[in-house]
């Protein structure tokens, strides 16, 4: 009976000791996941998807921003996470043989345009000054909700352009310019305000790698569809619509994104070869430079779906609570919530912060006002 | 002449007509009515009648009165902002039947399609081109030749492109484009590099001014056919006539084109299929744009169909041309300041004697005879030759447009006989200095109006410049007078058009005889006076009021005594 007992007991810790091992190993090997959970650091995805050129004859530009929303909103990223921007109405243009319908290929194998297409910025809106707008989040208020980008400093953004462009601009609306320095500061002011984790910018324009080269806001990957003094070619026509439907870059790429499904695994080197030189007769080009992780490690579907990641598991998992971390940002809150006094209008303009401090401007100005309000009303 | 020549026939031809009530050939305006609604376009009509300041002998027309029929496609998805017009002329000459049956095939054809952006318009006119020109002026509610037609019913917006259908017979062999509108005006380039590309692609024959594309530049036969194009199309631009409808709408910033369809004695031909294809292909293309034509040329000269030669290259040789008149004059105003020096010295040193304002005064004096005088025939044959046509078939057994035509050769002689009576109206003290400054006037005058006709109508400025300048240049009183008159006759505006003439038909490979030439001449002469009544043509006002005083001042400085 001693010795059963014994043993049983041996047995038993032995059994615990396993299983603690076994714990132990398995809630490391958790933790690990833990940490691989959070390995991309983005909780968000949005796209701006833009196309800057009207025109019956530029319905390619179009079908190049739609296919790319349609792999967008396929992937994962729902619509109020998506700005699209059209400058013209393909669809509905009465020049269309084939109403309410965008295609992307010929024979009319693939309509772009579907059933639920939401546009958000279309035809005359879309404007150089709205597009910075949207990107810096320097909107007015009455802005409705689906225009806006509401991105936060975990948000990895994709910003797809197509139209028109040359060496370092890019024509909106055959009216107007955006320039790669004007860009390269809306990408600085939306890291200083954070408004982004990651970007990924992809331009299928003429000279499109000139777009690119003036960045140096930090983790910006970006990709165009041919180099400075190139142009980039236009794929198909279709005898029947009577216009060139996509452009090389953009075509191969939506073929590409067609076999990316949620949960595949392709990184970023594979978007990379994606139309050599053979397929689109420009050589399209990328910028990691500025991009922190290494291009393999990343996803397509870090940047072009949503991928919401979610991990069952019966484990506890102790999270550590950084201790410095906390206490910082509590002073921080401490801090602010001493400062705030309650600020009236008038005293935020700077005009009254330099009358107040200067009593003789304050005189004077007195003596302006009242001056002027006797000649408004002698002028009346 | 013609039909209408001779007075006696024409009268009982007229009382004929007025017994059968009714006209020669008209257009079957019930059954286009009734066929274009059964297509499914919007029919309307307009009635227009315009009296001819005198019989046309080469239309046989005088009281002209017709219907144009038209339809209106409508774009079914758009607004009706903007519009494209298909015109058939029918006239009694030309019936121009088979283009009308293709216009409504093709309206038939474009009827059933869903893809038009703008309205489509198929215009009949009676009488070519007045009813064409009174179909304009209604549909752009202006007045400005004279005639009367009622307004439009129907309308489609801005007109942003035409096209003009000529066909003979229902088989082409090829198709001939005619740019040349009124008054010397093109239609953009992108219109005829539109048609261009239909032909190529449908693999239609194509030619310019009649003449097929030269294959070999390398050579010397394509330059040379190049250049004959070319020399074709300066001579039709500077004559100023709407070669085909498309020339009236290019007053109203229209582009259009005439297409005419051939069929001469080749093998190949093309059935009106492969003409309809490349028109429903134009109209395709025209339909996708959204702005007016203006990225290409407007002004330009053609030596192909693919070639073309823009006004950069081809101005400054008009520049260098009227130079050459400037330096003269800058020469003779040295001279008569040298002789105005010389003239006072002598005189001042006797005392106060002569100051210069007589003499000027007088130099001024002997210039404003001539001046007027000429200016005064100028108005003279602007203006006598209609007006007095009706005195002149009175006294003479000529017909009225005869009579025109006469009278305008019989001033233009009278003008010749005119220094020799100049020099009784004022005396002159210093011989010289009269006609130097009168050449002076005269060559400013001159280069100054063929400046302003270059820039409107290069053909035409070169043209003149190239024949009056170095007779202008060369022409005074001592040398060589006969062989001065000889050159200034052979180069004034009459002579000019003459010439020209041959020459067209020279470079057409259709030589003229004399005889021929001389009865071209005349019609050419009757018909300019013509056109610049119904359609406004500027040719015989810019030659009549303009140049040929011009000319008269140089006559009457060769003749100065």
């Amino acid at each position: 009976m001693a010795v059963t007992d014994s043993l049983s007991r041996a047995a038993s810790t032995l059994a615990a000791v396993l299983l603690l091992s076994f714990g132990s190993v398995a809630a490391s090997h958790i933790e690990d996941q833990a940490e691989q959970f959070f390995r991309s650091g983005h909780t968000n995805n949005w796209a701006v998807l833009v196309c800057t050129s009207r025109f019956w004859f530029n319905y390619r530009h179009v079908a190049n921003t739609l296919s790319v929303y349609r792999s967008v909103k396929r992937l994962g990223i729902p619509d109020s996470h998506i700005v699209l921007m059209l400058a013209d109405d393909m669809a509905c243009n009465p020049r269309n043989p084939k109403p309410a319908t965008v295609f992307s290929h010929k024979n009319m194998e693939l309509n772009v345009y579907g059933d639920d297409v939401e546009v958000d910025y279309r035809s005359y809106e879309v404007t150089v000054e709205n597009f910075l707008r949207v990107l810096t989040g320097r909107i007015p208020p009455s802005t409705p909700r689906s225009k806006r980008l509401l991105s936060d400093d975990r948000s990895n953004i994709l910003i797809y352009m197509t139209g028109h462009g040359g060496n370092g601009f890019l024509k909106f609306q055959d009216s107007e310019e955006i320039t790669n320095i004007e860009l390269a500061d809306a990408f600085e002011q939306m890291w200083q305000k954070r408004r982004y984790n990651e970007l990924l910018f992809i331009i299928d324009t003429c000279q499109g790698a000139s777009m690119y080269e003036r960045f140096y806001s930090p983790n910006i990957m970006a990709l165009a569809s041919s180099q400075v003094g190139e142009d980039s070619l236009s794929h198909q026509p279709d005898p029947a619509i009577g216009v060139h439907l996509m452009d090389r870059y953009t075509f191969y790429v939506l073929e590409f994104l067609e076999e990316i499904n949620p949960a595949s695994q392709t990184n970023m080197n594979d978007l990379f070869q994606v139309c050599p030189k053979s397929l689109c007769v420009s050589t399209p080009g990328h910028r990691t430079d500025l991009f922190q992780r290494d291009p393999k490690n990343v996803l397509i579907t870090d940047f072009f779906g949503s991928v919401r990641k979610v991990e069952i598991t019966t484990e506890t998992i102790k999270l550590q609570q950084d201790s410095e971390i906390m206490e910082s940002s509590y002073k921080e809150d401490q801090m602010d919530e001493e400062l705030m006094e309650p600020l009236k209008y008038a005293e935020q303009l700077p005009v009254a912060q330099i009358i107040h401090q200067n009593s003789y401007l304050h005189k004077i100005w007195d003596k302006i006002r009242i001056i002027f309000f006797a000649l408004f009303n002698y002028k009346i | 002449m013609g039909l209408l020549s001779d007075p006696v026939r024409r009268r009982a031809l007229a009382r004929l007509v007025l017994r059968l009530n009714a006209p020669l050939w008209a257009l079957p305006v019930a059954w286009l009515e009734r066929t274009m609604r059964s297509v499914g376009l919007e029919v309307y009509t307009q009635s227009f009648s315009r009296k001819l300041p005198f019989p046309d002998e080469t239309h046989e027309r005088y009281m002209v009165s017709g219907t144009n029929v038209y339809g209106i496609l409508r774009a079914p998805r758009a607004a009706s902002t903007e519009s494209l017009v298909l015109t058939v002329p029918c006239g009694s000459d030309s019936t121009n039947s088979q283009a009308v049956g293709l216009l409504l095939a093709l309206a038939a054809h474009f009827r059933g399609q869903i893809y038009w952006a703008k309205d489509i318009i198929f215009l009949v006119t009676e009488h070519d081109l007045l009813g064409t020109e009174a179909w304009l002026e209604a549909y752009h509610d202006v007045n400005v030749t004279g005639m009367q037609s009622s307004p439009l019913q129907g309308r489609a917006g801005a007109i942003q492109a035409a096209v003009a259908l000529e066909l003979s017979s229902d088989v082409v062999t090829s198709l001939d484009v005619a740019v040349e509108g009124l008054n010397g005006q093109l239609p953009n380039l992108d219109l005829l590099n539109l048609f261009q590309t239909f032909c190529q692609k449908g693999g239609l024959l194509c030619t310019l001014q009649g003449k097929l594309q030269p294959q070999d530049w390398t050579s010397l036969d394509g330059p040379l056919q190049g250049l004959q194009t070319l020399l074709l199309m300066v001579l039709r631009q500077a004559s100023g006539r709407p070669h085909g409808s498309h020339g009236l709408f290019l007053r109203y910033r229209v582009e259009a084109l005439t297409l005419r369809g051939i069929n001469s004695f080749r093998q190949y031909k093309y059935d009106l299929v492969a003409v309809g294809k490349a028109l429903e292909g134009m109209f395709r293309k025209l339909n996708h744009l959204l702005e007016r034509l203006h990225q290409s040329f407007f002004l330009y000269l053609l030596p192909g169909l693919s070639r073309f030669v823009s006004i950069g290259l081809y101005m400054p040789a008009v520049g260098f041309l009227l130079l050459v008149l400037g330096l003269k004059a800058l020469e003779l105003w040295m001279q008569l300041h040298e002789a105005g020096m010389g003239l006072e010295e002598p005189g001042g040193a006797p005392g106060p004697s002569v100051p210069l304002p007589p003499s000027q005064g007088v130099g001024l004096a002997s210039l404003v005879a001539p001046l007027l005088i000429s200016q005064a025939m100028g108005l003279a044959l602007y203006v006598l030759p209609v007006l007095g046509q009706h005195v002149a078939t009175q006294h003479f057994p000529v017909a009225e447009a005869e009579a025109v035509v006469l009278t305008l050769l019989a001033i233009y002689a009278a003008g010749l006989a005119l220094p020799h009576n100049t020099h009784r109206v004022v005396s002159t003290q210093a011989p010289d200095r009269g006609w130097m400054a009168l050449k002076l006037v005269a060559l400013i005058y001159l280069a100054l109006q063929l400046g302003c006709i270059a820039l409107t109508n290069f053909s035409l400025g070169f043209l003149l410049a190239t024949s009056m300048v170095p007779a202008a240049a060369l022409a005074k009183p001592h040398g060589p007078r006969t062989l001065y008159a000889a050159l200034l006759v052979l180069t004034s505006p009459a002579a000019m058009l003459l010439g020209s003439l041959f020459l067209w038909r020279e470079l057409q490979e259709a030589p003229l005889s004399l005889a021929e030439g001389w009865q071209l001449f005349l019609a050419a002469l009757a018909q300019g006076v013509l056109e610049h009544h119904t359609y406004g043509a500027l040719l015989f006002p810019l030659l009549s009021l303009g140049l040929y005083p011009c000319w008269l001042l140089f006559w009457n400085v060769l003749f100065w005594k």
